[in-house]
């Protein structure tokens, strides 16, 4: 739309100064445009594109339109607004590689365009396509030029990958170091190809790319691996997000709760219920429905496990496997339940715009803003859990209760009344994970079941009644599956981490933090 | 004493006959004469016997020694798989792709059989793996838990995060058992036509007989010197210590007993139902087993057959009727079992006949905090 206004306009104003040559562009770059030899005709698409400057690029898309013309004595010139051309005159016909030709030419000169954005998405589209040398001196002005940082990356890398095709060894030389240092995984082809068929006559050169190859190499394994780690922490602060309230009923009160998966399954679907009250009643405030979830979560799910508490388990302290079984029955019940109220099928859980992108670091490591939200948001949580049991009253009580229920009792602790909300309190901290979950992965009925051997695997390795254990089991079952999924694959990984995790556990029965105790059990 | 010993062994009998003889129903009428019982019935019946098998097996480990599994499914699945395998080599020629290689092996373009595989043309070689793979599995990890004294939740914990493990190995397809689809599409057993009448009625016989055989072993079992000492294990496992016994071997072989019943049922489950798939492993799976015993009545052997055919029954009428109801059924049914009546379907006839002497009951440790 703004081509053809910007275009109209263009051709208003030629057409008062009837159908001269175009102002500003030599006649002599033009004239092979109005000949027959199609090389010439390429090369001078390509010069008039490495001028980069408004009446340039006028031609170029004159010469796109079909508006440009030759004279019989091969003068070039832009037809008038309704295709009015001269006597004599012919409208120069574009073939498909010209086309192609003018195309690569405009978006070069973008380069030199005043907005960033659209410098920014020719910088990238020039490095996509196969390097042309003849883009080289266009390359080095717009780095000349260029303010903004991320351009600048781009268009050193486009210099230095344009170069490789320079005459002149000495910058060849120059440009494969340049590659070593600037480029990523991306360029690797490139380099190889110098030293694979003898491409390169230039010792220098070779040896200088194999140097560049091997630099670009080490630094994609150091990516890698630093990539895998943030991956691994990632995948650990989510383990802990969802063992983190089972750390508290299990590890805590001794409940097996398996209905442990569906109060996280709950968080991920009061997060979408929030999102769609959000969707319809303040679509403005979209981006903030998180905020909103998250209470809710932690309501919604200490509410369900205050009431699970209350009704079945609460019969059923001291006898753990019957508890272990009702609670099974308690899960498969939700599950029917929200199959029921919201349908089989997976609802759909939006990141807020916020969310999405990610950081770029190390040159193509990306870090994706949701992960890095998770993992922040896993520090807060089990800082405040912590806060919680060791900074308050009622964590004082909780404590009390667990450690000697009996003299708590005595001392005039309501122990039914801390059951119920230590309880609670687990639960509600599966709704927050919920709410992290639904950020990440599909929101199902069946969310809940992926999670549950997992969260029992992070508490039972880290020690029960230990929330530092649970820290440490989390993030290093995170990073050993992610170290070793490279290796292995991701299915045999996770076996691996499982057989682990049984061994471990003939080994050190207790976890990796044992409380010291003289009981023979 | 010795009165309700023979009432049982005359009902057991007469339920034995009664079974046994509906698959002479099955051959004698013609589907139309208002006798016959239909091949549907047959196979039915069948799956429940192994279901029932299985049950035996997980209450001779839960109601008598008080280890609660909960990845008994997993030996059901390996008994299972072991016997299907020899069924995908009686295939032969005969499979989508007309090569000696089941068919998921042509799909995956694997050109010869995997070491593994090797001698599973033979019936009674896989016979024999399915009695080994679980029992030599069931020693092994059960040596390594019971000497690390894992018991009570954390054994049942590790023992589901094990079958879990099984279960996504045996969902890729590189592991060689036929990934997500696992094994079907079933023809021949010994040279027999898989579906003929009179092979159902074999294989149903079949399980019967390994039925009635594995409740009179495990009857023997539990009344013998051994069976005390198993329900020493349970009620008691220290003091039992202090009297110098060693729990470990005890605990040991009746766990691979266990599972070695377990193989055995799901070895005569395939072929009846003609399909063996990873999903069988499943933790849902371990736990409905857990089930069943705890609805007939864990610590009778009687109950967790009886347990088995209620819940599998139940479970036959409720999906064909209420079909999305099953799972809250299923879910009520854990949750009203272990609140109300802990001692299951039998325990309620028990209660009935003699009040629960409180005397009688071993006291019960402390759990210790």
């Amino acid at each position: 739309m703004m081509v053809h206004a910007l275009r109209a306009l263009l051709l208003w104003l030629a057409a008062g100064a009837v159908l001269a040559a175009p102002a500003g562009v030599a006649p002599a770059l033009l004239q092979p445009l109005a000949g027959d030899d199609p090389d010439a005709r390429v090369a001078a698409v390509a010069a008039l594109g490495a001028l980069a400057t408004p009446q340039a690029a006028t031609v170029l898309r004159a010469l796109q339109d079909d508006a440009l013309y030759a004279t019989a004595d091969d003068q070039v010139g832009i037809a008038g607004a309704n295709g009015e051309l001269p006597e004599g005159a012919e409208t120069i016909v574009v073939n498909n590689r010209l086309r192609t030709a003018i195309a690569a030419a405009l978006s070069g000169m973008d380069l030199m365009a005043p907005q960033a954005a659209r410098r920014l998405a020719a910088a990238r589209a020039m490095l996509d396509a196969e390097p042309d040398p003849a883009q080289l001196p266009l390359a080095r002005r717009a780095l000349a030029a260029e303010t903004d940082d991320e351009v600048r990356a781009l268009l050193a890398l486009l210099v230095a990958r344009t170069g490789l095709g320079a005459e002149d060894p000495a910058q060849r030389r120059l440009a494969t170091q340049q590659l070593g240092e600037l480029g990523g995984a991306a360029q690797r082809p490139l380099l190889q190809a110098l030293l694979d068929n003898g491409a390169e006559p230039d010792e220098e050169v070779r040896v200088a790319a194999a140097q560049a190859l091997a630099a670009l190499d080490s630094r994609q394994r150091r990516a890698d691996l630093a990539g895998h780690l943030f991956q691994g922490l990632s995948l650990g602060s989510v383990l802990l997000l969802a063992a983190l309230g089972l750390a508290i009923t299990f590890g805590l009160m001794g409940v097996i709760n398996m209905a442990h998966g569906e109060l996280l399954m709950i968080g991920a679907y009061t997060t979408w219920l929030v999102q769609t009250l959000f969707r319809r009643y303040l679509p403005d405030a979209l981006d903030l429905y998180l905020l909103a979830a998250l209470p809710a979560a932690f309501a919604v799910a200490a509410l369900a496990g205050m009431a699970i508490e209350r009704t079945v388990i609460r019969w059923l302290y001291g006898r753990p496997l019957e508890t272990l079984l009702a609670t099974w029955g308690i899960s498969l019940m939700l599950m029917q339940g929200v199959r029921t109220l919201f349908g089989a099928q997976n609802v759909e859980v939006a990141n807020p715009a916020w969310m999405s992108g990610g950081l770029t670091v190390l040159g193509s490591l990306v870090l994706p803003y949701n992960r890095i939200a998770i993992i922040v948001f896993a520090v807060l949580v089990t800082a405040a859990v912590w806060l919680l049991l060791n900074a308050t009253r009622l964590g004082l009580f909780v404590r009390a209760v667990m450690q000697n229920r009996r003299m708590a009792d005595c001392v005039g602790v309501r122990t039914g009344r801390i059951d119920m909300l230590t309880f609670g309190l687990g639960s509600g901290i599966a709704g927050l994970g919920g709410v992290a979950l639904s950020q990440l992965g599909n929101v199902g009925p069946d969310l809940g079941q992926a999670y549950i051997i997992d969260s029992f695997m992070v508490v039972v390795l880290g020690g029960v009644g230990q929330l530092a254990g649970t820290v440490i089991a989390a993030l290093g079952l995170g990073e050993l599956n992610k170290l070793l999924e490279p290796l292995a694959g991701a299915v045999l990984a996770k076996i691996g981490i499982l057989i682990f995790i049984v061994v471990f556990i003939q080994l050190r029965p207790q976890g990796l933090f044992a409380l010291k105790g003289r009981s023979v059990e | 004493m010795t009165k309700p010993t023979t009432f049982r062994t005359a009902l057991i009998t007469a339920l034995a006959l009664l079974a046994a003889l509906l698959p002479v129903l099955h051959l004698a009428f013609p589907p139309e004469h208002a006798l016959h019982v239909s091949g549907y019935t047959l196979a039915l019946v069948g799956k429940f016997m192994c279901y029932a098998l299985a049950a035996l097996a997980l209450d001779l480990v839960w109601g008598y020694t008080g280890i609660l599994s909960l990845g008994h499914a997993l030996f059901f699945a390996l008994g299972a798989y072991a016997h299907g395998m020899y069924l995908m080599r009686a295939i032969g020629r005969d499979g989508v792709h007309g090569s000696v290689l089941p068919d998921f092996m042509v799909f995956l373009d694997w050109q010869e059989l995997p070491w593994f595989w090797a001698m599973t043309d033979s019936f009674w070689y896989c016979m024999a793996l399915a009695v080994l793979v679980p029992g030599v599995l069931a020693f092994v990890f059960g040596y390594f838990a019971f000497r690390s004294r894992i018991k009570g939740v954390y054994f049942s914990i590790i023992t589901q995060a094990l079958a879990y493990a099984c279960m996504l190995l045996f969902f890729r397809n590189d592991t060689g058992f036929g990934g997500n689809n696992g094994f079907t599409d079933f023809r021949r057993i010994l040279g027999h036509d898989i579906t003929a009448p009179s092979i159902r009625a074999a294989l149903y016989l079949a399980t019967l007989a390994f039925l009635v055989g594995a409740l009179c072993l495990c009857r023997w079992l539990v009344a013998s010197r051994l069976g005390r000492i198993l329900q020493g294990v349970r009620d008691a496992e220290p003091r039992l210590m202090f009297l110098g016994y060693d729990p470990l071997w005890f605990k040991l072989f009746v766990w691979t007993l266990s599972a070695v019943l377990c193989g055995i049922a799901g070895a005569l489950y395939v072929p009846q139902v003609g399909i063996v798939n990873p999903s069988e492993m499943s933790p849902a799976n371990s736990i409905e087993m857990v089930i069943w015993v705890a609805v007939g009545g864990r610590g009778t052997l009687l109950g967790a057959i009886l347990g088995a055919f209620t819940v599998n029954g139940l479970k036959s009428w409720f999906t064909a009727a209420f079909p999305d109801l099953w799972l809250f059924a299923l879910g009520l049914l854990f949750i009203l079992v272990t609140l109300l009546m802990p001692k299951g379907l039998l325990g309620l006839r028990l209660r009935r006949r003699r009040p629960p002497p409180a005397a009688q009951e071993p006291a019960r440790l402390e759990e210790a905090a």
